[in-house]
């Protein structure tokens, strides 16, 4: 059945065709319309679930950790400042192996106060331990927040996941995506079973104890296997959605990249806007291709390399900036290729911050910089679209 | 591809006149996405939403700079922007206003008005301070545009309009009827 939705709302219709019950969360521009649309779906008597209007994201994302150690699929959705807030309970959801699945609206961090998107919020979370997905579409959002759930839960990983739409782009767009089946979601899923200890008053047990120095480093290094055992366990869930759905998900997604001399890697929507510029360079009979990253926790080392290998230049596109080095997409980039005799040049390009719009002239100065990149040395990190004379001056630097 | 531009004011719904012509577009056949200039809404400020109508599945994610039509809701906005601006050249503006196309002076573009507000006001649409001429003007852009066909343009009122359905659905059909092409 198509359906025209919303972004937020195709986390909200993942959580309701998951049968996710408990759903504890704050309201945040721009993911708001998720809690808003769940309660919703519960008043309606569409979803039976318990709806935890809590008094922050951290409470939030504290309830979430309560009822998915009981042993219920929990499910709750946050964007930048709210993220933020949940910062230090992160790492408690993940350290205790629960599978909590938590959308994200990705938007920039304050100060400047700014609603809109970049990736900065998750990517401030990278090392939280949770898995990190990023949508290109509604329809993506809508997938990969069920197939969540099934990976998450998978014995092997017990993980918590986030899926990322971006800020307005997605959250507030509306456009037509396939709205599986209850009954095909039931069959994908299966009912919900916690694969680990649960808080049962009639079996005591303690969850999230005290873990002295002889015992912490291997929870860590659990974690580490995990997330390891994740990339197995996505690629199974991504191909039995395929066969099940017949719609096609990789960690990685390249296109365009057999002879291609240059490659962008992106994330997110401005993947679609790459797309489109890439069929107006091909058509001019220009050598690029893209490699978008579906999902960047675990971080898909292996297909990247394999992707990437035969570049010349590979284009790092992203959404985020870690100040004093790079993106981070870039310097994780640029370390999977390390120790590899074979590298392409990386070249990191800072785009889209704070909501600044994404498009085909952006994409065009991104690629001069690349094309020059091909014959002569550039600068390794390069802001795009920034009024850098206003700035230096400001700064004192003029 | 075929891009369109609404200007409304905020409370006047050019964000839902802009879903549900994506949502009528689909029913067509089409591919669509709509989506608000990403703002931060304050009742009565300039607002501007946008539809994409395409054949095939739109990847596109930037902010429409040139459209092929715009929707003006409010005549009044008229003094304060230029509806025409990146408007591609004889692209088409459709107006919510009493005047005749001619009347406006407008050149290069081709211009249909309807008196929206007046049409919501008799289908009791919103109130005298306030009239709901988000699915009236709907009405205009099919007569106008022609891509999208005012049967799918009334299913999709009836099916997504918050309230008074049926009287938004007579609306928009009212006002198919009695737009103005200035060409």
């Amino acid at each position: 059945m198509k359906a025209m939705i919303r972004g937020n709302e195709s986390i909200a219709y993942a959580f309701k065709l998951a049968r996710v019950q408990v759903v504890p969360a704050y309201p945040i521009t721009p993911s708001t319309l998720v809690p808003e649309k769940i309660s919703e779906f519960i008043a309606n008597g569409e979803m039976k679930a318990e709806f935890v209007p809590v008094e922050s994201e951290h409470s939030a994302i504290s309830a979430a950790i309560g009822a998915s150690a009981r042993g219920v699929r929990v499910g709750t959705a946050t964007a930048s400042q709210g993220l933020a807030l949940m910062h230090e309970v992160l790492f408690i959801a993940s350290g205790m192996r629960l599978p909590i699945v938590m959308g994200i609206g990705n938007r920039a961090l304050s100060a400047p106060i700014n609603i809109w998107c970049d990736h900065q919020d998750s990517m401030a979370e990278r090392d939280s331990g949770w898995m990190q997905f990023y949508s290109e579409n509604n329809q993506e959002g809508l997938d990969l927040g069920i197939m969540a759930f099934k990976i998450a839960e998978d014995k092997r990983v017990l993980l918590p996941a986030m899926v990322g739409l971006d800020a307005f782009v997605l959250t507030h767009t509306v456009e037509p995506v396939d709205m599986p089946e209850q009954s095909e979601v039931d069959d994908f899923l299966g009912e919900f079973k916690p694969n680990y200890v649960t808080l049962d008053p009639n079996k005591p047990a303690t969850l999230g104890s005290f873990g002295f120095p002889e015992h912490y480093t291997e929870f860590r290094f659990a974690q580490w296997v995990a997330m390891e055992q994740a990339k197995k366990v996505i690629d199974e869930v991504f191909e039995e959605f395929e066969k099940k759905f017949g719609r096609k998900y990789r960690k990685v997604m390249p296109e365009y990249t057999e002879d291609a001399d240059i490659i962008f890697v992106t994330m997110g929507s401005m993947s679609g806007t790459m797309r489109e510029y890439i069929k107006k360079l091909r058509a001019q009979g220009k050598k690029v291709g893209m490699v978008k990253i579906t999902v960047f926790r675990p971080f898909p080392k292996e297909e990247l390399i394999e992707a990437l290998q035969n570049a010349k230049v590979v284009a790092v596109v992203e959404r985020n900036i870690s100040m004093g080095f790079a993106g981070a997409v870039y310097g994780e980039l640029a370390a999977t290729f390390a120790n590899k005799s074979k590298k392409p040049k990386f070249v990191d390009f800072i785009v889209g911050l704070g909501g600044r719009d994404i498009t085909f002239n952006t994409l065009e100065s991104v690629y001069k910089v690349a094309e020059k990149a091909l014959t002569q040395d550039v600068d390794d990190v390069n802001w795009i679209d920034v009024n850098k004379e206003a700035v230096y001056k400001s700064e004192g630097l003029q | 591809m075929y891009e369109v531009r609404f200007h409304g004011r905020g409370g006047q719904g050019a964000v839902t006149a802009a879903n549900i012509l994506a949502i009528a577009a689909v029913k067509q056949g089409f591919y669509s996405q709509s989506f608000p200039y990403f703002g931060v809404e304050r009742r009565g400020a300039p607002v501007q939403a946008f539809t994409r109508i395409d054949d095939k599945r739109i990847d596109l994610r930037m902010n429409v700079y040139e459209p092929d039509a715009v929707v003006v809701l409010d005549p009044t906005l008229m003094s304060v922007i230029d509806v025409t601006q990146g408007l591609k050249e004889g692209g088409i503006i459709i107006i919510n206003t009493a005047k005749k196309p001619e009347e406006l002076g407008f050149s290069g573009y081709k211009v249909a008005t309807v008196n929206a507000t007046e049409i919501a006001l008799e289908h009791r649409l919103g109130s005298q301070a306030a009239p709901i001429v988000n699915t009236a003007i709907l009405g205009a852009y099919s007569k106008a545009v022609g891509n999208v066909k005012i049967e799918h343009v009334l299913e999709a009122i009836r099916e997504n309009a918050p309230a008074k359905k049926e009287e938004n659905a007579k609306a928009a059909e009212a006002a198919y009827e009695k737009t103005v092409l200035g060409w």
